[in-house]
């Protein structure tokens, strides 16, 4: 990986009620590039994410944003670094009291004095960059899943982020949303200039738009590459991931005591 | 032995998350105060949320405020004239509602209709993880969502409280003057010889605002602190109500008897 990355995350610890999440994590994030970070449901992607939005705090290690240790910063600090984020929840997370529009100009409104037409201006470019420029009076409760998703990008995309995260970005799509979502991913980071950071599940998507992904196993980095390392990897876990394998390093059986004991069991209660 | 050491853990880990519990309102309750005087200079945000909880709660309160005066009417002549009393109706009519019922009733509708949907807007803006994305964005919400909210119940509620009263006093004055026949001059000058505007208004409105607080405190934390699930902000929309309910009576007792000391 190039030196020259906006975020830094070193020998990350993170335990909930003493009970470990994260392990040792290290990654590094280049500027302009999108990497994502993949792994199995409860393996510590969105915590991660939190981490460096500095919504949690680690246990130990330390997580850098464009230099400045996130982990560190007082309320003030990081609410002036969160300005230059922007972030895709998993749903969307619109405030559903107010239409699209209010939705993408909340964050210029809120953080500018810009008179009410440049934030209009503002707006419909960054609704016209997601293709909903023509949705921009209807009410959240009025969007399919693909559009919510779309509203939200522009929202996150609203006063230019250098850093763009995006939490399960693909889930619940359709295959077209799911496209266009992908795609709009990876066009909006190349335009904006921006470095993104992907958590998702979804392979086949993800392997077509980023530029470099981790994997993750129970709170610990199992392998990263790009995706052509990845696809040529004969690791058993990357293996199993990738090609939806029920069985693997990852077992398909919860743990459990001999099969045949347990049936034999049964069989005498019977 | 070990069921009663269970149940001696499980009763202390009770207690003391309660105890818990409590304190985090308390830092709750001094952050909104902290965050007070940004909601005073948008004041756009103060007005949409006296809209939600105070205006759009007027129905409710004059239609209950004029039953509760006809009642009063009805109750109040039919125990007066027993002692041949009954130009004393408009008496017993006003205090009963500027000193107790008036705040007390007002408080109860006020909780039911406007506390339990504050809840269940923060709580499902919890849920939806509006609350989470908005403090991405470097917005408190704690300054955009709750303490407007917070204000808002607390400017609505004596406002509602009086004109419960005022419907209450025009129920009793409907009841005993035009369909029972009191004296209307004697209804309306007792009333205003006998109810004092500090002892019996002013404490009045007192308690109201007192109410106002703790119905706006109790809805804005429950929602906040909502376990973030269809069935957590369901719980937390009850807990609004039963405790908001629990504390109006305990408040009023306690406000009466200072109030009211020479009773």
């Amino acid at each position: 990986m190039p030196a020259d990355c906006l975020v830094k995350i070193r020998d990350l610890n993170f335990s909930y009620d003493n009970r470990p999440i994260l392990n040792g994590i290290n990654m590094d994030f280049p500027r302009g590039k999108v990497v994502a970070i993949m792994g199995g449901s409860g393996c510590g992607k969105t915590t991660l994410l939190r981490l460096i939005g500095g919504q949690l705090r680690p246990t130990g290690g330390s997580v850098e944003v464009n230099g400045q240790a996130v982990h560190r910063m007082g309320h003030a600090e990081l609410y002036a670094m969160r300005r230059r984020m922007g972030m895709l929840f998993q749903f969307g997370a619109l405030f559903t009291d107010i239409s699209v529009f209010d939705n993408v100009a909340f964050q210029i409104r809120e953080h500018t004095d810009l008179p009410e037409e440049l934030v209009r201006d503002l707006v419909m470019m960054k609704l016209n960059a997601v293709g909903l420029r023509g949705a921009h009076k209807l009410m959240p409760n009025e969007l399919s899943g693909g559009m919510a998703r779309r509203v939200a990008l522009a929202r996150a995309i609203a006063l230019d982020p250098m850093l763009m995260m995006y939490d399960e970005p693909f889930t619940g799509l359709d295959p077209l949303s799911l496209g266009v979502i992908g795609q709009l991913i990876r066009k909006l980071n190349d335009a904006l200039g921006a470095t993104s950071i992907m958590v998702t599940h979804d392979i086949q998507e993800s392997m077509l738009i980023v530029d470099y992904i981790y994997f993750m196993s129970e709170g610990r980095v199992v392998a990263e590459g790009t995706p052509d390392e990845l696809r040529a990897t004969k690791d058993p876990f990357v293996h199993q991931f990738l090609y939806a394998e029920a069985d693997g390093p990852v077992p398909f059986h919860y743990p459990a005591g001999d099969f045949s004991a347990d049936l034999l069991r049964s069989n005498a209660r019977g | 032995m070990d069921s009663l050491r269970n149940l001696l853990v499980g009763l202390g880990s009770r207690v003391t998350d309660r105890i818990w519990r409590l304190g985090f309102a308390a830092r709750f309750f001094a952050a909104i105060l902290g965050y007070s005087a940004q909601t005073f200079l948008r004041p756009q945000l103060l007005l949409r949320e006296i809209w939600f909880s105070g205006v759009l709660s007027l129905i409710i309160i004059l239609v209950s405020g004029l039953f509760v005066g006809l009642v009063l009417g009805l109750q109040g002549y039919e125990t007066l004239q027993r002692y041949g009393s009954s130009e004393a109706l408009g008496i017993l009519v006003a205090l009963s509602l500027v000193r107790e019922l008036g705040p007390v009733v007002a408080g109860l509708l006020f909780a039911s209709r406007a506390g339990s949907a504050v809840t269940a807007e923060i709580g499902l803006m919890k849920a939806t993880e509006q609350l989470k994305a908005m403090d991405m964005m470097a917005v408190n919400p704690l300054a955009r969502v709750v303490a407007p909210r917070f204000w808002g119940g607390v400017i609505s509620m004596p406002l509602l409280a009086a004109l419960f009263s005022m419907m209450g006093v025009f129920g009793g004055y409907l009841i005993g003057v035009v369909f029972i026949g009191v004296d209307e001059g004697a209804f309306w000058s007792q009333m205003q010889a006998s109810v004092d505007f500090r002892e019996d208004v002013l404490n009045g409105v007192i308690k109201s605002f007192v109410f106002g607080v703790a119905v706006s405190l109790i809805a804005v934390f429950e929602g906040y602190d909502s376990v973030p699930t269809a069935e957590g902000v369901s719980r937390a929309i009850t807990r609004t109500v039963v405790t908001s309910a629990l504390a109006i009576l305990a408040l009023d007792f306690v406000l009466t008897s200072f109030m009211f000391r020479s009773l």
